[in-house]
């Protein structure tokens, strides 16, 4: 580290040589990556209601491309809009560039790149090792292990030489994020390889351990890569696109050690009546319960910072993506302890309610927070004076809310449809319902979820055509957002 | 930078003093309401672990104050479904088929027992209501392949239809004529056009005349000099329009060719007696019963 020049050379904020080109990459990667992911979502929403588009065809079915959409979505366009604001954040809020030079952030970008593609091909050719979220095989995992490494060291190594007296509290949560998934990535992905030429590889765990094991891993990919990376992604971009202070710096440090301390245990809940035992049933349940104000301390924090600052959202769709994420992020993370009692989890577990209540986070908090920090980004890594239109990110945000609205309802209706005709019984104690009896009566709520997940996807291509022209360098010519479209015309 | 606290004017609180790239955090205390509700889901978890097993310990676990575990949980409900349904479940056993059907009670009992187990077990092949899927017979024609009263109803359920696994299973093997070379393209051409003009589709009336004899030499053996099938061979009506594979002239000739050879799983064993005998008392009714 070269600590002493750069103080010197940093005097003033203008004079710092940002590293901004990983910024910018990262920053299109995730604008790439979240389409291909909403296109590969969408596509099996639609299998769901319609089996024939299956196709018959190995690489197109369900079943390899519903592990494809997932780690599209959470690894390849989530992932990339943590790098990208990570990057960005750390630097601006240390005042100093990112250490490691170009090639060390350069590396990060390009190897999980390489990452996410080798994953991907692995999907689609049936290369998996069957675990949730946590699919691709044992060479692939070291892979991503080496660039984790570099990612840990270059973020590291950056807040050691700030320039702040203080490591401001989005940070906090970015190293959070990437310190856990080093450690839950090592864990869950201990296996043993067949061959040192083959891709097949075997667990170390196996039976209720592996299961536990695996959602220690499966829950905390949820709490620390869509939970704490995304709220230091919130705690950067809210307050600096409000231009109001945070909220409250002391509930930012409570929430924050309260949240990490808690996420951690709540895995079991995710193996509520199965071979797992009581007693650690008892304990993912009552941490998630545990977890609610901590989770909602981020809420708090991200909605009152706008206090001063609410008319703003008449007039900026950009804090409104922001704005509207804090609120699925508050609904989600009421719903997420609901879900966990176990009476309540008992029907809800292994119906569409888990998938509606996922996606309300995902679609909800992740990708809105995420598209947030991708407008304000656009024009200030291409030094733009504003967007190409503010009125399309307004018609991307009503296509985005309207999408999540149909899949969440529709999710809900048909999930507890499906759990309350599983265990319908008539007057004699017998089942009432056929299994494909269940299948058949959600049928319309498929078509419903599958359509909100077009409008959420059409969304996101206005999204791709305003960024392209943004960088381009065109403006619309329209009218500000809370002026009357007359206005424009005249 | 200098530690510089400043008032806010819309919040009335202080700042920190500390600024990142212009951003400020204000020391708002924590809202009250959090820490009270943050504090009930602590409490409530303690109370949680007092009643239900919780933490381990260095050779067990707490285990509780009623010691109730999902096992015990189940086992109750369990045996609950059991004693309610002990009564039925006895006379069951000790009745035979006819006395059962001929009680509206255990009739009853059976038929919505019986209509709970078919869609668990038999649906997937023969369809939500025995409606059937082609080489999978319907079960509500009462067009019956090995027998459709009560007796051999309960009897098929048992053994299955070429089962391996069972000894008694339902067995029959029709030739495959063509495979086999026992009869020419010709000679499969006439019979199946003579099959054809059981139910007046015929479209080669010298054909379906040579058909005949072949039909007498071939298949009367099984399906009876007037083709009206034989139950206890299995061997299917073929004058009644109604199609395992279906009847088409291009199906039919496939089956002469190839043959079939459906299979069915033998339950006995795998179901118990008396819901065995609820099953038989349900498919028997699809039909309208023999």
């Amino acid at each position: 580290m070269s600590q002493g020049s750069m103080a010197q050379t940093a005097s003033t904020p203008a004079a710092v040589n940002y590293n901004m080109d990983v910024v910018r990459w990262a920053a299109l990667a995730t604008v790439f990556w979240g389409v291909v992911g909403f296109l590969a979502g969408d596509l099996i929403a639609w299998q769901l209601a319609f089996p024939a588009l299956n196709f018959d065809n190995e690489f197109l079915n369900f079943g390899r491309l519903r592990p494809l959409h997932t780690s599209a979505v959470v690894f390849a366009f989530g992932g990339n809009a943590l790098l990208s604001t990570s990057f960005y954040v750390v630097q601006r809020t240390c005042r100093t560039p990112l250490y490691g030079g170009k090639a060390l952030p350069a590396f990060v970008f390009w190897g999980y790149q390489l990452f996410i593609v080798m994953a991907a091909i692995g999907y689609v050719t049936g290369v998996t090792q069957g675990r949730e979220y946590a699919e691709p095989e044992w060479f692939v995992d070291i892979w991503l292990t080496v660039v984790w490494v570099a990612y840990l060291a270059m973020f590291v190594g950056t807040l050691l030489k700030r320039h702040e007296p203080h490591i401001y509290v989005a940070n906090w949560f970015y190293l959070a994020f990437i310190v856990t998934i080093a450690m839950l990535h090592l864990g869950n992905n201990l296996a043993i390889p067949v061959s040192f030429m083959g891709t097949k590889s075997y667990s170390m765990f196996s039976g209720v351990q592996d299961a536990l094991t695996q959602w220690w891993y499966g829950h905390n990919a949820v709490g620390f890569f869509l939970t704490a990376g995304f709220l230091g992604m919130m705690y950067y971009f809210i307050p600096k696109r409000a231009e109001r202070p945070v909220y409250s710096y002391r509930l930012s440090i409570i929430h924050f050690w309260a949240l990490i301390f808690l996420y951690i245990w709540a895995g079991p809940h995710h193996l509520h009546y199965t071979a797992l035992p009581d007693w650690a049933q008892t304990l993912g349940m009552t941490f998630s319960i545990m977890l609610w104000m901590p989770s909602w301390g981020g809420m708090i924090n991200g909605l009152m910072t706008l206090s001063g600052a609410w008319d703003k959202l008449r007039t900026d769709p950009v804090l409104r993506f922001m704005v509207a994420a804090v609120g699925f992020y508050g609904m989600s993370t009421f719903e997420g302890p609901v879900m966990s009692i176990k009476a309540v989890n008992g029907l809800s577990h292994y119906t569409d309610w888990t998938i509606g209540h996922v996606h309300s986070g995902a679609l909800g908090w992740v990708a809105f927070v995420s598209f947030g920090a991708i407008y304000h980004l656009i024009p200030v890594l291409w030094h733009r004076e504003r967007l190409y239109s503010m009125r399309l990110v307004a018609y991307h945000f009503w296509l985005g809310t309207i999408g999540i609205v149909l899949y969440i309802t529709s999710m809900w209706v048909s999930g507890i449809m499906q759990g309350l005709m599983w265990r319908a019984y008539d007057d004699l104690g017998f089942l009432q319902y056929s299994f494909i009896e269940t299948v058949e009566a959600m049928h319309p709520y498929y078509i419903i979820r599958a359509t909100g997940g077009l409008l959420f996807l059409l969304g996101s291509l206005i999204m791709v055509w305003n960024v392209y022209k943004t960088i381009k360098g065109d403006l619309r010519r329209e009218a500000p957002i809370g002026t009357p479209a007359t206005v424009a015309a005249e | 930078m200098s530690t510089h606290v400043e008032k806010d004017q819309v919040s009335g609180h202080e700042t920190t003093g500390h600024e990142w790239d212009g951003i400020k955090e204000l020391n708002t205390p924590l809202p009250s309401w959090w820490v009270y509700v943050f504090w009930a889901t602590i409490v409530w978890s303690v109370g949680y672990w007092v009643v239900y097993p919780s933490w381990p310990t260095a050779t067990s676990y707490l285990t509780g104050m009623f010691e109730t575990t999902n096992r015990t949980q189940l086992h109750e409900t369990m045996a609950n479904v059991a004693a309610e349904r002990a009564p039925y479940m006895e006379r069951l056993a000790a009745l035979d088929l006819d006395e059962i059907v001929n009680d509206s009670e255990l009739l009853n009992f059976s038929m919505a027992g019986g209509k709970a187990v078919f869609a668990e077990n038999c649906a997937p092949c023969h369809g939500t209501g025995g409606s059937g899927n082609p080489g999978f017979p319907s079960l509500q024609d009462d067009d019956w392949l090995w027998g459709g009263s009560l007796e051999t109803i309960n009897e098929t359920l048992h053994v299955g239809v070429r089962w391996d696994a069972n000894d008694d299973t339902r067995f029959n093997d029709m030739p495959a004529f063509g495979r086999d070379e026992i009869l020419e393209r010709e000679g499969i051409n006439d019979v199946v056009q003579y099959v054809l003009s059981f139910t007046g589709r015929e479209t080669d009336k010298a054909a379906a005349t040579r058909g005949m004899e072949v039909f007498a030499d071939n298949c009367a053996s099984c399906h009876g000099e007037d083709a009206k099938g034989v139950q206890e061979l299995g061997a299917p009506n073929l004058t009644d329009a109604i199609w395992l594979y279906g009847g088409d002239a291009a199906t039919i000739t496939e089956t002469v060719t190839n043959s079939r050879g459906g299979v069915m799983p033998a339950w006995g064993g795998r179901l118990d007696e008396e819901t065995i005998k609820m099953l038989t008392v349900y498919v028997h009714s699809l039909g309208g019963g023999q």
